[in-house]
């Protein structure tokens, strides 16, 4: 049977959980509806998944509707999705401890990343981990707790067909279709779901389903989907490639404006998927005895992410967010030779001001370049 | 993270050029619930460490007295509020060699520094409310210990959570001053994963210009922050005050979220007035 393509009834939705089990990944990570969003959270069984749930986004805004379909993943993107599972919010680097002679003693922490699969993963979000490997793993410095919890995940994931408002994937050309990263892709059909392997053992996890191939009609109905996907996107960049735009306009008026606005609040690089600054310090017990080193997620809109010396490079609200929003669309190209800008539109929804980052763009490009 | 601006070096200096490495510590208690007292006495095991660090000279709450010791660290809780805290506050400051003032009453002037706004004396509130007013002797306003003494590190929250104070305690003990991080409360409610409850339920959560420390405590349990820990660093209240308006708030709400625990704090205060009027 060729497997490329296969059909798998809605009601054997199971019938894949339990393969990925038995394949070994004893974790289920998947999209459940909690707390008026779409978390990824343990998954047991297939009726966890957000039965006919629509979200509705907008700069500031997230609300979930109950609509009257029996789809699963007719919603866009949640709060958050593989980031946290690679990029851990908090975790320990190592612990030291002084031992009775006054000797300091280096330990690595006992991580345990059991194999995990995640149901549900989006086109965008396959992109920024392709871009957060590449910073975590790609460079001279490997970071084995990335790589040990990244190594530990299967990837199945779901081709958009019901982007939200504040999606702009197609605009900066890394979705709404699931084009590299995937172990098994999937299409969201009435009737039930087309598999497509993107890896050797995706497809033989398929195999072991042993179901029928998925008919032209079903393939050509999923095409269209994703197609008229695309295009519903009424948000944009203007370009792939905003470095010259953005370097011409450091000094333009349009970001005091921003930074009237913004509350500094570094949600948006919380939410955003390609985002990986931390910081590190040290936890020591009350006796003074032993310490844990912890990293966690930092951001541009914090203070002491432009602490130098003894001031701050980035005093006022309005450098930290051009910092933000020069670094996302403008020197990614410098260091990782692309925009760190995959589209998903978390930051738009997730601010608590509403602040847009496709239409500040557009109003710093609008115009030539209004100088202070 | 106050690293960029060490608030009082020469206290810091005082405090590691104490006679014996075993420092003394007082725990003086002046207008205030109790509760930041209890960071202290609810930190169980934690406590029984402390003990063997440091000798506990006076804690009125958890058994030794002697309010006239000369320490090393002395913790202030409550706002000054009667003219006879006003004496003692100096007195404290004379006998301790660094001072921490914890929880919001002592740092901000606390719930009660709403009194500061109104119109209506002291002492005309003191005759509306206690049966016998005479033994009542209140000044007109409620403020932080820093606005009478020097202060040399502040502990935000109502109340103060006992890993905050113990992490003071340790860097103390070693001789630095405590990082104190003022970032938002927003990035720890990130961390710890909630789902936004202004974004996902329109709530007006004062989380974007709240100072962190409570681990996203009222996220967590999906209500919105109302800034018990005081401003956070860089606060934009005007931006939050018009999202609240975008939520549908009216002025006077608006001016409550601001008016409330610390109300006196500068950010709060003037933020609030602009809505109150
Ligand atoms: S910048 Fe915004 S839209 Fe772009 S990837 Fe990050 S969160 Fe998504
Ligand atoms: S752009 Fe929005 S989410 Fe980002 S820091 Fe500013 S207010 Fe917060
Ligand atoms: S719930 Fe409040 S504290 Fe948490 S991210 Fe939203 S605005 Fe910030
Ligand atoms: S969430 Fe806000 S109000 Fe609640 S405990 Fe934390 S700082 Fe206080």
């Amino acid at each position: 049977m060729d497997t490329q393509y296969a059909f798998l009834p809605r009601n054997a939705l199971d019938q894949l959980l339990d393969a990925l089990r038995k394949a070994g990944f004893d974790r289920l990570v998947g999209p459940i509806a909690r707390d008026g969003a779409i978390v990824y959270d343990t998954l047991t069984s297939a009726a966890q998944l957000p039965h006919g749930y629509r979200d509705e986004q907008a700069p500031g805004r997230y609300r979930l509707h109950q609509a009257d379909s029996g789809r699963c993943f007719s919603w866009a993107n949640g709060t958050q999705t593989l980031k946290p599972l690679t990029f851990a919010p908090q975790e320990v680097l190592w612990h030291c401890e002084r031992d009775a002679e006054g000797c300091l003693r280096f330990k690595n922490p006992t991580v345990n990343h059991s194999p995990t699969a995640v149901i549900g993963v989006r086109a965008c979000d396959l992109v920024a981990l392709r871009l957060q490997e590449r910073h975590f793993l790609g460079g001279r410095f490997h970071d084995p707790h990335y790589g040990a919890r990244r190594e530990s995940l299967f990837l199945l994931a779901v081709h958009c067909t019901h982007p939200a408002k504040t999606c702009f994937c197609a605009s900066t050309g890394d979705g709404p279709k699931a084009a590299i990263g995937f172990d098994i892709a999937l299409s969201e059909l009435d009737e039930g779901f087309i598999l497509e392997a993107g890896s050797l053992r995706g497809g033989e996890l398929i195999r072991t389903l042993a179901l029928d191939d998925a008919t032209e009609r079903q393939r050509e109905l999923a095409k269209t989907e994703i197609e008229t996907a695309a295009l519903q996107q009424s948000r944009s960049l203007p370009s792939q490639n905003l470095r010259e735009a953005l370097y011409a306009r450091l000094e333009d008026r349009h970001w005091d404006k921003i930074g009237m606005r913004c509350l500094s609040c570094g949600n948006c690089t919380a939410v955003c998927p390609t985002c990986f600054c931390h910081a590190e310090h040290s936890v020591p017990t009350l006796d003074g005895t032993q310490t844990t080193h912890q990293r966690q997620w930092d951001s541009c809109f914090t203070a002491v992410h432009s602490y130098m010396g003894h001031f701050l490079v980035r005093e006022e609200t309005r450098l930290r967010y051009r910092q933000w929003l020069s670094h996302k669309l403008a020197s990614w190209h410098d260091q990782y030779g692309r925009s760190g800008c995959v589209g998903c539109g978390r930051c738009i929804t997730w601010c608590p001001s509403g602040i847009d980052l496709t239409a500040e763009v557009a109003a710093l490009t609008r115009q030539e370049t209004s100088h202070v | 993270m106050s690293a960029w601006s060490p608030e009082h070096p020469d206290a810091l200096d005082q405090l590691n050029q104490r006679p014996q490495p075993r420092p003394k510590v007082a725990v003086h208690k002046f207008s205030s619930c109790d509760g930041c007292q209890l960071a202290f006495i609810n930190a169980g095991e934690a406590l029984i460490t402390l003990s063997q660090l440091v000798d506990i000279v006076h804690f009125a709450e958890a058994g030794p007295l002697d309010a006239e010791a000369e320490v090393d660290i002395a913790f202030v809780e409550g706002s000054i509020s009667t003219p006879h805290e006003k004496e003692r506050i100096e007195q404290v400051r004379r006998q301790s060699r660094f001072l921490v003032s914890i929880g919001a009453c002592a740092t901000s002037g606390g719930l009660q520094a709403l009194r500061n706004f109104n119109s209506h004396s002291a002492e005309q509130w003191t005759q509306a409310v206690y049966a016998q007013p005479a033994y009542i002797d209140s000044l007109e306003t409620a403020t932080p210990v820093a606005e009478h003494v020097k202060v040399d590190l502040e502990l935000w929250g109502c109340p103060v959570n006992a890993r905050q104070v113990f992490a003071a305690i340790r860097a103390l003990l070693f001789g630095v001053m405590p990082l104190i991080d003022k970032d938002k409360l927003c990035v720890e409610c990130k961390r710890r994963g909630n789902v936004c409850v202004l974004v996902a339920k329109g709530e007006p959560c004062m989380g974007p210009v709240t100072h962190l420390g409570c681990g996203a405590l009222c996220p967590a349990f999906g209500r919105d922050c109302y800034a018990c820990f005081g401003p956070a660093e860089n606060p934009n209240t005007h931006a939050l005050a018009r999202r609240f308006v975008g939520l549908g708030l009216l002025p006077e709400e608006i001016a409550h979220r601001f008016h409330f625990i610390n109300s006196h704090t500068p950010a709060f205060r003037s933020a609030g007035l602009e809505w109150a009027e």
